[in-house]
């Protein structure tokens, strides 16, 4: 089943093309790359996708509806969620605050009952506690549920950031570069994660990553982008040996 | 029963003693007049501060503008009591009401655009709400409404005062109170993590403006008469003070700057031009030793002297 479809999506910055003729078609279930040189707008596209950018032409199926004109927040409670190219924690508050936001949009207590703390107030509370904590287990957090995010080390506040957008629960994950600045052991680490987290959670995943090891190794299926179009799709196999890919990267070694 | 419901429990359990104490003292004389015009103020300052700070520190919103909804707060309320002959309850109510549709009216077209809107609209908002009532006889104009009854006293700022902390603590203690903070943290964040950020800075916005109206109701029904001098911005940025000089998303912190700065203001009732100036004096100190206010974004709580005795840190929940 067709999870998310675009077909000509593509957007304009002033004279820029940074998307152009975007068609994505991606299964539930899948694990799909999304990769290209610096610049190749794969940033963009999940900003379109996400409703942070609106596209000047195209359109966006979400399990069955178009989300074109959503806000980002509308986009996340259908289910997408999403991490940053550049880690967006919320830096001053608790591991554990990080993690209950994400569950926001389940709760269903309203202000009365918050203010007087009375009806679903506490049975809710203790049920998101519980869950939050749950989610930082899977992610070997659970022992700095106080710490406060920014004190983290880089590498946990990578994860963390995964966490907190899976604690939205969505269908689809969107993650930027979720590898960048970790050291290969690190990278190895993240590939057995994502790969047990899509069974886990019965996720698809869209991922944009630079680490050639990482796409190949974990993704089904590849996109390559260049000045914003889509040049070759296919198994890591068949994207490996397309000679487009390898002039596009330049000399950068494509394995 | 919950740990948690219990502790709710025992802190209104604490304040009915404190108000039962000082009731005590007030009724047999030990506090006189001048104390109880100074716990009176340092109410009204609690409630102000408190429901600044929900904006300005807890939902990181840059409102310049709150002495605008205490002046509609206590216009209103002076409104009921004086022209209306409604009870006290209604008028204090009223003002919530009168302030926080105002302050939902301006922030709702403000708040959805991103940038400084909000500091420029509330800024503008408290002088033409200042002028509005100059221009309008009904209410006194420039020489101020008067005699309104003196219906405030200690009971009800003390009450009106608990309500309001209370309430801001158990907002932020909650999902709703989550996302206002998620907001300040990181807004592009908070929206991806599903949360409506312009509903919630509306919702912090159009609270603290409500609460403001509440102080704005008991001060004008201590002094006899309100009048608009009384809500310059000069006021607005003695309130901008104690949100600042207490921490930025510690309502604790409020509270003690509010009692510190009342005492302040009360020594130099004499100097009023030295107030100012020591005002100024004590932000620059500030900025320059504990930019982030006398208690940051921290709480004071039993649960943090426990803490510091070596206690568990899990227990500050
Ligand atoms: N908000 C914006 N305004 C103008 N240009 C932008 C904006 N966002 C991205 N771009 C441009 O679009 C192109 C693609 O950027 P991006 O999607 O971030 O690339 P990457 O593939 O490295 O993630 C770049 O040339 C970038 O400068
Ligand atoms: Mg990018």
């Amino acid at each position: 089943m067709t999870l998310l479809k675009t077909s000509k999506l593509g957007i304009m910055f002033g004279g820029l093309r940074a998307v152009s003729n975007l068609n994505l078609e991606i299964s539930s279930g899948e694990l799909v790359g999304l990769i290209g040189p610096n610049g190749a707008g794969k940033t963009t596209a999940f900003n379109l996708l996400t409703g942070v950018y609106q596209p000047t032409e195209g359109t966006i199926e979400f399990d069955g509806d178009s989300i074109v004109g959503l806000k980002p927040y509308q986009v996340t409670q259908r289910g997408i969620a999403r991490t940053f190219q550049n880690i967006r924690l919320f830096s001053d508050l608790s591991v554990l605050d990080n993690v209950k936001i994400a569950y926001h949009f389940h709760v269903k207590y309203g202000l009365l009952e918050t203010v007087v703390r009375m009806g679903r107030y506490y049975p809710e509370e203790e049920e998101l506690e519980h869950k939050a904590i749950q989610f930082l287990k899977i992610f070997n957090l659970d022992g700095k549920k106080d710490e406060i995010a920014k004190n983290l080390p880089y590498g946990e506040q990578r994860r963390l950031e995964i966490a907190r957008a899976l604690a939205a629960q969505p269908k689809l994950l969107l993650l930027d570069e979720p590898a960048a600045g970790m050291n290969p052991q690190e990278t190895h680490q993240l590939m057995e994660m994502i790969r047990w987290i899509r069974k886990e959670f019965d996720l698809t995943i869209l991922l944009i990553e630079h680490d050639m090891s990482l796409v190949m190794g974990v993704c089904e299926r590849i996109y390559v982008l260049d000045y914003g179009m889509v040049i070759a799709t296919g198994t890591p196999q068949e994207i490996k040996n397309n000679p487009k890919v390898i002039e596009a990267y330049l000399g950068e070694e494509v394995q | 029963m919950r740990v948690k419901a219990k502790r709710d429990l025992l802190s209104l359990g604490a304040c009915l003693l404190l108000y039962a104490i000082i009731q005590l003292l007030i009724e047999v004389d030990v506090i006189g007049q001048f104390w109880v015009l100074n716990i009176v103020l340092i109410g009204i300052n609690i409630i102000l501060g408190v429901s600044l700070n929900l904006i300005n520190g807890f939902t990181g919103q840059f409102s310049i503008g709150h002495a605008g909804f205490m002046a509609v707060g206590a216009y209103v309320g002076a409104v009921m009591t004086v022209k209306l002959h409604l009870p006290f309850i209604v008028a204090i109510l009223a003002g919530a009401a009168g302030a926080g549709i105002l302050g939902f009216a301006i922030g709702l077209p403000t708040l959805r655009l991103s940038g400084d809107y909000l500091a420029i609209a509330t800024l503008g908002l408290g002088e033409i709400i200042r002028i509005t009532i100059l221009n309008i006889p009904y209410v006194g104009g420039a020489s101020g409404l008067m005699g309104i009854p003196r219906l405030t006293n200690f009971t009800w700022v003390f009450f009106a005062t608990v309500f309001t902390v209370f309430f801001i603590k158990n907002f932020i203690n909650s999902s709703h109170g989550r996302a206002c903070i998620s907001v300040r943290e990181n807004e592009i964040a908070a929206e991806a993590m599903g949360v409506d950020t312009t509903k919630y800075k509306v919702m912090a916005f159009t609270i603290g403006a409500a609460f403001a109206g509440v102080a704005g109701a008991l001060f004008a029904h201590y002094f006899y008469i309100v009048h608009p001098a009384s809500f310059t911005f000069m006021k607005s940025f003695d309130l901008l003070t104690i949100v600042v000089l207490g921490g930025l998303g510690s309502i604790t912190g409020s509270i003690t700057a509010a009692i510190l700065l009342t005492f302040v203001s009360a020594a130099l009732a004499g100097y009023p031009e030295m107030r100012m100036v020591i005002y100024s004096l004590m932000l620059i100190g500030l900025m320059l030793f504990r930019p982030q206010g006398l208690f940051g974004n921290k709480e004071i709580s039993l649960k943090f002297f426990n803490r510091l005795k070596g206690g568990s840190p899990r227990d500050a929940a």
